[in-house]
């Protein structure tokens, strides 16, 4: 995350490099993004309130919201783990393990969604075990949080590892000779080191989860008011043609979401100065 | 088959090149189950197209959900003509974009329908449960898959057959609203198609019962064996009448009209028929149909103009926003 610096910079090429940037966010971001905005333009705010706060399109938010938050902060806890362990052990197949890592960004979504389907439903590797015990993870509110869990894990460890590198041992050699036991070495001296690309991984993974729809329709099972997603819901209307109802659903949520990740955005640069050396 | 493709183009090509033939290309736009179905139409349409005019006709195929499919039409998928699940998907051409005029169904014998199909049941060998019509999909530890009646057309169907069944078993429309409010209580999942749903059955071994086409029940007992599957025929259904257009606007800038016209003409006719027959569709022709008694059971058929007052209706009543579907789910 870089910030605007206030004093003109001594590397030229500012006002092109921008004025490339800004025509390009345009482009690819903000154009499609505003048509959004355009088509519920045309709605009156009866309808529109109708259309987002139906008890079915609440009961999506609630389901995507929280699935998502739990799964972004459980990534952030195991991605803390794996990031550590990839960047300060060596072990053998630590290149596999690696590359394991990436997997849930480069599988399509849908084969994520079956596979985790098939090994959780009641016939599946691991569901044949689980059923009879009365835990049910394909086609509950856990199925999804599991989807959404899946592919957010390489947000965080990704984000965490060249920072994690950068960290070399000699601090933490410095802080133990400096009288400082383990525990504030951890809590002192590395995590606040860690903080800020741990929120950011975080916002990443949180965020991709509330838009993820591939993996989840698949374990979700979709039952109205119980695990439907609100991306799902989106679908749903336009299959009735509702193309006005579907976008704006697809306003709140983009409203939400950036709302959320420049919260997340400005908690980081809060974090950050708090800790800057 | 590689070798084969090589062949029919290189033919294809001498031919063009000798008989100075016009190639002309249509685009079909159709729902998921016809894909079998097309592939067989499209090789005799476009033989029987050649002996005709001369001119060689390549027909492509884009499958997909009904509702989808139609979306993609309308904005802007250059289909020379759809064959979808259901007519609510047809009648959106004409009343989101005016791609077809409003009477586009009195055009075509029958409603436009060249062939019908029905909804039934696929249980597991042996039935364990013991189903046999619609009551028993109501009963308490019961399990039965459908999908999603606001994402899948032919969920529709199923919900609509339920409906009647128990409108006229019970009496009135609200025996058929109780009747789905309970057997909406037995459905574990609801997948977003009829495929969808089908898998999660024969795959994933979730539920007792699945309710589905009859041409997908057929289908699941020839890929997935009828040693291990069931069809279990209620004794009243819907006759689901899966509608064809051209569209107009698509075929008057490509100039195909009259092609695709034949081509959709050409599925009444006795070939045409035939092939439907042989993809577990039922033909209209009563001829035709005859020599397929053996293979489609004979059970009452309602259909949904007499019962629902036609797709639109009853799109509107039970599955638009608010309607009856969501009630039962919003108690």
């Amino acid at each position: 995350m870089s910030f605007v610096r206030a004093q003109r910079s001594v590397l030229p090429g500012f006002g092109l490099s921008l004025g490339f940037t800004l025509t390009y966010l345009s482009l690819i971001v903000l154009i499609p993004l505003s048509a959004a905005f355009i088509k519920t333009a045309g709605m009156s705010w009866a309808d529109f309130m109708t259309a987002v706060a139906s008890p079915r399109v609440m009961a999506s938010y609630r389901l995507s919201f929280f699935a998502s938050l739990a799964a972004g902060l459980v990534n952030s806890f195991f991605g803390l783990i794996v990031a550590w362990v990839l960047v300060r052990y060596s072990f053998p197949g630590k290149r596999v393990v690696d590359a394991l890592v990436d997997l849930p960004f480069a599988l399509p979504t849908a084969v994520a969604g079956i596979a985790l389907t098939a090994i959780y439903s009641k016939n599946g590797w691991v569901g044949q075990y689980l059923e009879p015990h009365g835990i049910k993870i394909a086609f509950t509110e856990i199925g999804v949080f599991m989807a959404l869990t899946f592919i957010g894990l390489p947000f965080v460890v990704r984000t965490l590892q060249p920072v994690l590198s950068e960290l070399e041992p000699e601090i933490e050699e410095a802080s133990a000779t400096l009288g400082a036991n383990r525990w504030q070495t951890i809590t002192r001296v590395i995590l606040p080191e860690l903080l800020p690309p741990l929120i950011t991984g975080f916002a990443l993974s949180f965020a991709r989860a509330l838009g993820e729809y591939g993996s989840v329709v698949f374990i979700s099972g979709n039952m109205p008011m119980r695990t439907e997603i609100t991306p799902l819901l989106i679908i749903t209307k336009l299959e009735q043609y509702d193309y006005h109802g579907a976008t704006a659903i697809a306003v709140v949520m983009l409203v939400a979401s950036f709302s959320m990740l420049l919260v997340i955005n400005l908690l980081q640069k809060w974090s950050r100065r708090y800790y800057q050396v | 088959m590689k070798f084969k493709h090589y062949i029919l183009s290189f033919l294809a090509v001498a031919a063009t090149a000798l008989a100075q033939a016009k190639s002309i290309e249509l685009l079909n736009v159709s729902y998921d189950p016809t894909r079998e179905l097309y592939v067989n139409y499209n090789k005799a349409f476009a033989a029987h197209w050649k002996t005709q005019t001369g001119d060689d006709v390549i027909i492509k195929q884009s499958h997909g959900g009904s509702g989808k499919q139609a979306r993609g039409v309308i904005d802007g998928l250059q289909a020379d003509v759809v064959t979808l699940a259901l007519a609510a998907d047809v009648d959106a051409l004409y009343a989101n974009a005016k791609l077809i005029p409003q009477d586009w169904q009195k055009r075509l014998p029958e409603n436009s329908t060249p062939y019908t199909s029905t909804i039934v049941f696929v249980v597991r060998k042996g039935n364990p449960k013991g189903i046999k019509d619609w009551d028993d999909l109501i009963k308490p530890g019961v399990s039965v898959i459908t999908p999603n009646p606001k994402t899948s057309g032919g969920a529709r169907w199923n919900y609509l057959a339920a409906w009647a069944y128990a409108k006229h078993k019970q009496g009135g429309d609200e025996g058929g609203k109780a009747f789905v409010t309970a057997l909406y209580k037995n459905v574990p999942v609801l997948d977003s198609g009829a495929r969808g749903s089908t898998t999660t059955f024969v795959q994933r071994g979730i539920g007792d019962v699945a309710i589905s086409w009859e041409n997908e029940a057929f289908l699941v007992l020839k890929e997935f064996g009828a040693d291990q599957y069931e069809i279990v025929v209620p004794s009243l259904s819907i006759l689901a009448e899966p509608p064809v257009s051209i569209v107009d606007k698509v075929v008057k800038k490509k100039g195909t009209e009259a092609v695709a016209k034949a081509y959709l003409e050409y599925l009444y006719s006795d070939e045409g028929q035939d092939i439907a027959g042989r993809n577990f569709y039922r033909p209209r022709n009563p001829t035709i149909a005859a020599k397929y008694d053996n293979v489609f059971p004979k059970l009452e058929l309602v259909t949904i103009d007499a019962e629902f007052g036609g797709w639109t209706k009853a799109q509107k009543t039970h599955f638009a926003d608010g309607g009856v579907f969501d009630q039962i789910y919003q108690k």
